[in-house]
């Protein structure tokens, strides 16, 4: 693979032409290419392949961590075995529709605290309050209100999941250019068509940064929620493997949201890129 | 100190347009910023088609007379009355484009009625962009946008398009076609004109009068002998270019 790099240099090169002029002028650029997928695997491949090289070595007892080819043989295994699916369709379905609820929350309180002073008087506070509190202290308090069922799990990880949607969209709408705003008063916008052309789409960008955040967040709280009254989901098999010691489950529990979380987090971002894609930015 | 301002009302006006209601009418403008008076009591008449130009130097309050006029000002302190008609448009000096609209929906923002579509495609075609109302405005040069927002700013008809130095950000150029646009488009529209810039030969080629206005106060108006086309041999020119000089206090060596 020849890299953005390499090609810019060539084409500089040429430009020069035949005569070796010396310049000052350096080539390289001030702001890094943009790195493809590829790229991106080079750092995880490379731990990885660190990783089988120490458990064939020895140096990883598989009491301590599994080999990444064991976890990956178990996977396969309890894939074929039926054990793995349920499973994770029983997480999935925690986590997104925890992730629905919490977008749309914070989507509509964003929006009701960013265009009207009495919305941001009542909402603002109340949301940096609960962002300064921890997800996972709430439990005990959902648990008292809620039980110990499905809608306490839902409950607590759609309030972690609306926090960073509503920071970043009112962000959006409070960031605004006041210039946007004078152009909508000269060309006599009234308030509807205000919010509609100019202050959404200005606010997009930055709900879409909230939502990427919480894609991956909706899984973060699942894993101790799966601990509590649950038969089911991806965090109740690595808590059970906890107690066998088969740290290869625990491994395919890891790498399950590792795939997981970068599969939504790709998805919001070809998202992203379609919705925005008047945006010409570094790393665009 | 002596009031240096000049009577910038009925005498002057009246020439042009006699007889007829002027579409501005500013009385006693003051602005003030804290202590500082940005505009001294301004009083000025502004004539159904006329173009003026307004020149003064850096920081003399060119943009804040323009702004008051554009009811952009409703936070700065100040008094007097301004009379500007309802149907009135800005072109900025950026072009103020919204970069997620395409071209077309920025030139039919806040336009209304059925047919805005085909004004916003017959306000292009006249700016010399038809066949690019699908672009970004990032698509765009900087001339072609500023030539958008001018389709913007002419698209509802305005009976004054209010312009704070719209081409002070394009090349020499760019500049003269943007001038030749600019007229060939107020010919057709007749909007009364108040164009802000610095530059006297700007202010000399377009205008029908050039105001000068220096630390708030409008010190000069001088009628612009010739009709458009402006005959730029027009030997009364020179006379009138130095006399402008003089009032912004330059003096002219060459
Ligand atoms: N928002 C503001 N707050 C405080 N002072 C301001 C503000 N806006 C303008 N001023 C002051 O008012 C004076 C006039 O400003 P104005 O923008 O009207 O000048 P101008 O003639 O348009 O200058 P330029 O040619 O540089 O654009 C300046 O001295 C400026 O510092
Ligand atoms: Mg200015």
């Amino acid at each position: 693979m020849t890299s953005q790099l390499e090609r810019d240099e060539v084409r500089s090169r040429q430009r020069v032409g035949s005569a070796p002029t010396r310049s000052r002028i350096s080539t390289r650029r001030l702001v890094p290419a943009r790195l493809g997928p590829v790229g991106l695997l080079i750092g995880p491949l490379a731990l990885v392949g660190l990783w089988e090289l120490a458990a064939t070595a020895g140096w990883l007892a598989p009491r301590q961590l599994a080999a990444p080819s064991v976890a990956l043989r178990t996977g396969y295994q309890m894939l074929l075995d039926g054990e793995l699916l349920p499973h994770l369709a029983a997480s999935a379905q925690r986590a997104y529709l925890a992730l629905t609820f919490g977008v749309l929350g914070g989507t509509v309180l964003a929006l009701l605290s960013g265009l009207s002073r009495v919305g941001e008087a009542a909402i603002d506070g109340l949301v940096q309050v609960k962002r300064a509190i921890p997800t996972l202290a709430l439990i005990p308090l959902a648990i008292l209100w809620l039980g110990i069922g499905e809608t306490m799990k839902i409950v607590v990880i759609a309030s972690s999941v609306f926090v960073p949607v509503y920071i970043n969209t009112h962000a959006g709408l409070r960031g605004i250019d006041i210039r946007y705003v004078e152009l909508a008063r000269t060309t006599g916008l009234s308030r509807a068509e205000f919010i509609r052309r100019v202050a959404l789409p200005g606010a997009l960008p930055g709900f879409f940064t909230g939502l990427r955040l919480a894609v991956t967040m909706c899984w973060t709280a699942l894993v101790v929620l799966e601990q509590i009254n649950a038969t089911e989901g991806i965090g109740y098999i690595m808590t059970r493997a906890r107690d066998y010691g088969q740290t290869d489950i625990i491994v395919v529990g890891l790498v399950i949201y590792a795939v997981l979380g970068l599969l939504s987090d790709g998805l919001v971002r070809f998202a992203e890129r379609k919705s925005l894609s008047w945006r010409r930015t570094v790393g665009s | 100190m002596t009031d240096r301002r000049t009577m910038i009302d009925a005498d002057t006006t009246s020439r042009d347009s006699e007889r007829v209601t002027p579409v501005v009418q500013l009385r006693a403008v003051s602005r003030h910023y804290g202590e500082r008076t940005v505009l001294d009591r301004v009083d000025l008449d502004i004539g159904p088609g006329e173009f003026i130009a307004l020149i003064g130097r850096s920081g003399s309050g060119k943009s804040t007379l323009l702004r008051s006029m554009a009811r952009l000002d409703e936070d700065v302190a100040g008094s007097g009355t301004v009379g500007v008609p309802e149907n009135r448009s800005v072109l900025f000096q950026d072009s103020r484009l919204l970069p997620w609209q395409r071209v077309l929906a920025n030139v039919t923002l806040g336009l209304r009625g059925p047919d805005a579509r085909a004004s916003g495609l017959a306000a292009l075609a006249d700016v010399g962009l038809a066949g690019r109302e699908r672009a970004w405005p990032n698509a765009l040069s900087g001339g072609e946008q500023q030539r958008v927002a001018l389709a913007r700013a002419l698209v509802g008809e305005p009976d004054l398009l209010l312009a704070d130095e719209p081409f002070g950000a394009l090349d020499a150029l760019t500049r003269l076609r943007m001038h030749r646009l600019l007229l060939r488009l107020v010919a057709e529209h007749r909007p009364a004109v108040l164009l802000v810039t610095h530059d006297v030969d700007e202010a000399l080629a377009l205008a029908d009068r050039v105001l000068v206005i220096d630390s708030g106060v409008l010190l000069h108006d001088q009628p612009i002998p010739g009709g458009q086309p402006r005959d730029r041999a027009d030997p009364a020119l020179p006379r009138v270019r130095a006399d402008l000089l003089e009032a912004l206090g330059v003096t002219d060596d060459s």
